[in-house]
């Protein structure tokens, strides 16, 4: 308060302390409520600690009596309720599955699981909420190997974005692979040398890479009978059995458009992996990831490139 | 050693006890004026909540704020989380109108719209009637702690208490639907936010109005505080005229000889005739002749006082009245057009107009067209390359859009929306996402060409939306 507290004499109170031998404070009360409420403090801290984890001792700390529960699935199937004492992990794990956003989630992810692909792909909300849960699942589950955006890597991890599917785009082979994995291979040819360049020329004429004609090319479409077997005899692949189409602008494994108009680099490309062969694993997330976030995740990488 | 004689040390404790203020019932000017303000805001603050109002989507509350939907509905506006920009604009409205009123006129806000002062009101108007005015409540206090004590404070302490719960009730049903509220409230359905609000805001309620009351502008207040820096000597304050209260002599109550004006300007005494009603009037206990104080709430009340005493003497009243620091040293009237009102009032107003500028040019939807940057782009089978944008469409409106989507810039571009939608639509009140495939013949030489996203509401119900983007080729 503004002014100093006068006593009944008239004269200033102060609290008796002296510096100096002359400096003295003066003394102006603070209100007892303020006192009360500091000791209430002191007692909510008290209640705190007896309620929450708080004193450490030894390596290990006092641990409060509140508790936190929330449900597992036993080593038998059943759930079971367990109960923690009170910490943020319990408690996120609670919310996970019983907060109001967490409930709202599970609405979204049954209609996700109950409506057929081709239901889904009519239903803006539905959609955008599978392609959400799918981009974060593509995240954290496929995009080690095929990049964040489905781009893959030339030579080892296939391009996603892209409108090419090696094994087709239905959604029961996308499910099935993320299911059960890929194991992709070509084994190595063993062509002669004085006809690999024809060959991998022939090969790179069918997309318009390289122009060959005459001998050089029947040939090369002579050699390419071998491949036919997988690759088809007009190059156009089968995804029976993950064998590329060779017609298109892409390539997944032979790196020719980093070559820029050098059919030389374009024909060494061709030739690794012809004298190599490919060998592409991909594991099997069945056991992982549920059916519904597969599906879910199906959707997302199946409208990454569209059609 | 210094004089020690006006210094004394006693033990006194270095807390003291709050002293109960009772203050005494007045009639007046500022009274009658601060009955207003007690219904109308109390009108408002108690009834808005129950107003229905027809909207197309969402609740059919006139004034709700709606946290889980992120929505705050006030009539026919809805503000959404992007405008938020108009909160904060409200708020630099009201600190310029709170700045420009406080350097006219003084702590106005603290002594008349003040919700603690209004809420203390109206708990020592409840004191009042049930233990009698001023008097009886000293007598009250004094007594022994009978049936006739117990009954009384019992019986004020019980309706504050319904008072408080139910403002702090009301506070909660501006978050929720009232009405369902009020059912769930009571059955035990509400969420635990709603028993948790409404019990905190019960007890600060009950003990700041109840018990707290001056202590709460006292100690608590900031606003109290920093107020006096907004102060200056032209600024109007509840001030006691002390040149005719006090004369050359001092106050002096009426006795033999000192009965009439002339008779006590002849000895000198000023016009306070110490009568002590403007001290007893005081919601925060004070006495306004010993100047300009903190603690004043600046209500006005101790003005009624002295102009009843005034009025019935027959004197001329305004020896409480409102005047500046100046006036009362030169008699000069304080000059209300000087820089800092002016210029506050221009701030107050230009943040007035830019506030309704803000509400009323909202845009009823918006559009957000974001690359997909990874990858930038992908080469097709058929050698063409594909760009992927996430087009985020936000409609504002009460009712659906359907929009048609074109992309201007690259004239044969193949364009398609996941899940091969013909038109976009965004329900009302919403927001919708699409992932947007944009396909292009590559073109020698060329880089990235410049797009722009057009939306067309299909029943022109809105203007086209607009947004550009970039195409990148390789």
């Amino acid at each position: 308060m503004s002014q100093q507290t006068e006593n009944k004499k008239g004269q200033v109170e102060t609290t008796g302390h002296v510096w100096d031998g002359d400096l003295r404070e003066y003394n102006n009360p603070l209100p007892r409520w303020w006192l009360w409420a500091f000791y209430v403090t002191i007692v909510f801290s008290v209640v705190y600690w007896i309620l929450y984890p708080a004193w450490p001792y030894g390596d290990s700390y006092t641990k409060g009596i509140s508790t936190v529960e929330y449900t597992v699935e036993g080593e038998d199937g059943q759930e079971k309720t367990v109960s923690e004492p009170w910490n943020t992990r319990a408690l996120f794990t609670r919310d996970m599955q019983s907060s109001p956003s967490a409930l709202a989630q599970q609405e979204w992810v049954g209609k996700v699981k109950d409506m057929s692909f081709e239901a889904i792909e009519q239903d803006p909300d539905t959609l955008q909420f599978a392609m959400s849960v799918g981009h974060v699942t593509f995240g954290d589950y496929c995009a080690a190997c095929h990049g964040a955006g489905g781009q893959g890597k030339v030579g080892a991890y296939p391009n996603l974005a892209d409108n090419a599917w090696l094994y087709g785009n239905s959604y029961e082979t996308i499910v099935n692979k993320i299911h059960n994995g890929i194991q992709g291979m070509m084994p190595a040819q063993n062509v002669p040398e004085d006809t690999i360049d024809d060959l991998s020329k022939y090969v790179l004429s069918l997309s318009g890479n390289a122009e060959v004609s005459g001998e050089a090319a029947s040939r090369g479409k002579q050699a390419f009978a071998s491949c036919a077997g997988c690759h088809g005899a007009n190059g156009k692949g089968n995804e029976a059995l993950g064998a590329p189409n060779l017609t298109d602008a892409i390539w997944g494994v032979a790196d020719v458009p980093g070559c820029g108009d050098d059919v030389g680099c374009k024909v060494d490309e061709i030739n690794y992996v012809v004298n190599n062969g490919i060998q592409r694993q991909m594991p099997g997330f069945g056991d992982r990831l549920s059916e519904t976030q597969i599906r879910m995740l199906a959707i997302y990488v199946r409208q990454l490139g569209g059609n | 050693m210094a004089n020690n004689d006006d210094l004394s040390y006693n033990a006194e404790p270095l807390y003291a006890a709050r002293e109960p203020i009772h203050p005494k019932a007045i009639h007046g000017r500022f009274r009658r004026f601060k009955n207003i303000v007690l219904l109308v805001a109390y009108g408002f603050f108690f009834l808005l909540p129950w107003i229905r109002w027809d909207r197309g989507v969402g609740p059919d509350q006139a004034v709700m704020f709606d946290i889980p939907s992120r929505r705050y509905y006030l009539f026919d506006l809805v503000i959404h989380p992007q405008d938020m920009f108009l909160l904060a604009g409200f708020l630099i409205l009201a600190a310029w109108l709170l700045f420009f009123v406080t350097g006219l006129v003084g702590r106005a806000f603290c002594g008349y719209f003040c919700f603690q002062t209004l809420w203390t009101d109206l708990f020592m108007k409840v004191e009042a009637l049930v233990q009698g005015d001023r008097n009886k409540r000293l007598r009250l206090e004094k007594q022994p702690w009978n049936v006739e004590k117990l009954t009384k404070k019992g019986l004020t302490v019980a309706i504050w208490t319904v008072i408080a719960f139910w403002t702090g009730f009301t506070f909660t049903s501006y978050w929720a639907d009232a009405p369902q509220l009020f059912v769930d409230f009571f059955t035990g359905d509400a969420v635990k936010a709603a028993y948790i609000t409404t019990g905190i805001l019960t007890a600060t309620t009950l003990i700041f109005a109840g018990f707290a009351r001056e202590q709460v502008c006292i100690y608590m207040c900031p606003y109290a505080r920093f107020q006096s820096v907004m102060f200056d000597k032209e600024t109007l304050v509840v001030s006691y005229d002390a040149k005719r209260g006090e004369g050359e002599a001092g106050r002096a109550p009426l006795k033999q000889g000192l009965k009439t004006l002339e008779e006590r300007h002849a000895q000198g005494v000023g016009d306070c005739i110490d009568c002590n009603l403007c001290v007893q009037v005081c919601p925060t206990g004070i006495d306004i002749r010993d100047g300009l104080q903190l603690e004043c709430i600046s209500c006005g009340l101790c003005i009624d006082a002295c102009d009843e005493i005034m009025t019935k003497r027959g004197w001329p009243t305004g020896l409480i009245r409102y005047a500046s620091e100046l006036e009362l040293e030169t008699g000069e009237k304080p000059n209300l057009l000087k820089f800092r009102t002016i210029g506050y009032g221009l701030a107050t107003f230009a943040a007035t107009v830019l506030l309704l500028y803000g509400i009323f040019a909202r845009a009823p939807a918006d559009v957000s067209v974001q690359q997909v940057r990874q990858p930038l782009f992908t080469v097709m089978a058929s050698g063409e390359i594909q760009n992927n944008y996430n087009v985020k469409i936000n409609n504002k409106l009460q009712e659906e859009l359907d929009f048609r989507l074109a992309v201007e810039g690259l004239p044969d571009a193949k364009v398609s929306v996941v899940g091969d939608f013909e038109g976009l639509s965004v329900p009302a009140d919403s927001s919708r996402k699409f992932l947007v495939h944009v396909r292009a013949r590559p073109e020698s030489g060329v880089e990235r060409k410049d797009l722009e996203f057009v939306l067309t509401e299909e029943d022109g119900r809105i203007e086209p939306l607009e947004h550009d983007a970039t195409f990148v080729f390789r």
